[in-house]
């Protein structure tokens, strides 16, 4: 995997007061690679992810993806406009879902490509059953997200982040919120979604799904990265004790 | 004895109660069947001051509501004096400032004549004016809390699809906010028309005006007054109904799936 760079991450920094969460952290991610982000809960792996899409402001350093680029910064309305140009290229499922409760399934997924890109609804519904056929919940159209169980919602999740065609997708721990049982169905549709060859950076705790998927796993502690490398070479010879110890943990 | 039977039997004494009042003061029913029409009359005006009254609340508590939670201080600030100011004042100067004061100010000398029409009001829209403005005020924290109640993931689903913050808003939370607003606003409309018989002390032709005008130049407030209190209160039981039934409907469905399992955010 080296293709150009489609997210770089330069010398991230996020404080939240007087506690300094990234402490400099640096990644760029190639076009259609896996990479998987592990590390303990407070390690600053979740900040990072949504320092991408700047959910989280960074207090320093610069996220560049597919070619936009910004700083950390003040407020302003030039501002507000690029990190919506990147937010448009990156697709984001979170751990606790968030589908819009008031809107079925179907109107979930074409909401924000008729507000934002201003898409007809036709063109956007016919995209979104695609979507919906994709994750396999084609029959579940018209239905509201409170009759769905957790592993659908994660999938509407998915395909209503796709709806927007982005160009990288980032997973913060999405499937930490679900039923033992229900994880299967989520991480199969990952996993498709890496082979059509999607770029994806995975805040996640499932080793088995790093192992088979990731083309790079990043391990972050105490708000630095302190080793990264493939799934199998990190995994079986990991060499700073501390990520040693995580993986015997998770392992 | 079943405890509604027993309820039952209270309200029947109570009923009985008040019949034994009514004919022991002499209630004099030739007079009040007489002048009933003329208090009823007073009806459709109430009923227009209060819907004219809650829409113009419900819009100025909407912008209220936006501008306490705005980042803008110019919102924040304008929208905070609004609500301190006249939740702190009485309603009734409220209502004699708008209809007897701003008609004072339209004629001072030097203020321009295409002013006059903006401060002189006749009496209906100066009531709708006074009661919109004073429960826009008090609703207003009732429309901030029920935006509040969306929960914050929400809002971040949506900046996350790219849509702005007037989108998010427009789309995403207020539809939600609505199912919790709707209820206390119902409440509000009651209570307001209860409160718009103050605006027959400012000669509004209302239900308590003609009321007491006739009471007192017949000197048989008693008769008339008890007919007034009797009419608010059927008004006020019609809408509770249609306002608890709306309560239940609202109720259901959506409300629970609300309650996500709290999750620190930010650092994890």
């Amino acid at each position: 995997m080296t293709t150009s760079p489609v997210i770089r991450i330069e010398n991230l920094e996020k404080h939240f007061g007087r506690l300094q969460v990234l402490k400099g952290i640096s990644l760029d991610v190639g076009v259609g690679e896996v990479v998987v982000i592990l590390g303990r809960s407070g390690s600053g792996k979740s900040t990072l992810l949504r320092c991408v899409n700047f959910l989280e402001e960074p207090t320093g350093g610069c996220v560049e993806v597919d070619g936009t680029r910004l700083e950390a910064g003040a407020p302003s309305r030039a501002r507000r406009e690029r990190i919506r140009a990147i937010r448009l290229k990156a697709g984001m499922v979170f751990q606790d879902f968030n589908l819009f409760p008031h809107l079925t399934v179907i109107e979930n997924l074409v909401e924000a490509p008729c507000t934002v890109k201003g898409e007809s609804r036709g063109e956007a519904s016919k995209f979104a059953e695609e979507l919906l056929a994709k994750v396999g919940l084609a029959d579940k159209r018209d239905e509201y997200p409170i009759r769905l169980s957790g592993g659908q919602k994660q999938r509407v999740a998915i395909a209503r982040a796709l709806a927007m065609r982005p160009q990288i997708m980032l997973f913060d721990e999405p499937t930490s919120a679900l039923d033992p049982e229900l994880i299967g169905e989520v991480l199969t549709v990952m996993k498709n979604l890496a082979k059509e060859g999607m770029t994806m950076v995975v805040v996640t705790h499932e080793m088995g799904f790093a192992r088979e998927v990731a083309h790079r796993m990043v391990f972050i502690h105490e708000g630095e990265v302190v080793e990264e490398g493939p799934p199998d070479k990190l995994i079986s010879g990991a060499r700073d004790a501390r990520t040693r110890r995580f993986l015997e943990a998770v392992l | 004895m079943p405890f509604k039977v027993k309820l039952g039997l209270v309200y029947g004494a109570i009923g009985v109660l008040l019949v034994l009042f009514v004919i022991a003061f002499q209630y004099d029913t030739a007079f009040i069947l007489e002048w009933l029409p003329f208090i009823l009359g007073g009806v459709p005006l109430t009923l227009f001051i209060c819907f004219g009254g809650i829409a113009l609340a419900v819009v100025l508590a909407l912008l209220g509501a936006l501008g306490r939670l705005s980042h803008n201080a110019l919102f924040m600030g304008v929208a905070n004096f609004y609500v301190s100011f006249i939740r702190g004042t009485p309603l009734l100067v409220q209502i004699f400032f708008i209809y007897f004061a701003f008609p004072q100010l339209a004629f001072k000398p030097g203020v321009p004549e295409w002013v006059q029409p903006l401060l002189v009001y006749n009496i209906a829209f100066a009531a709708i004016l006074a009661l919109g403005i004073n429960y826009g005020a008090y609703m207003t924290e009732i429309f901030r809390a029920g935006i509040q109640s969306v929960g914050h993931g929400q809002a971040e689903a949506a900046s996350a699809l790219g849509m702005s913050s007037a989108q998010t808003m427009r789309r995403i939370v207020l539809p939600q906010a609505v199912r919790v607003i709707i209820p206390p606003t119902g409440n509000e409309f009651i209570a307001m028309l209860k409160d718009s018989s103050l605006v027959g002390l400012a000669g509004a032709a209302e239900l308590f005006y003609r009321a007491q005008s006739v009471g007192k130049a017949e000197s048989h407030s008693y008769e008339t007054l008890t007919v007034a209190a009797l009419i608010y209160w059927l008004l006020t039981s019609i809408f509770s109904f249609f306002q608890k039934r709306l309560e239940t409907k609202m109720g259901r469905g959506h409300v629970r799936e609300e309650v996500a399992p709290p999750r620190a955010r930010g650092i994890a």
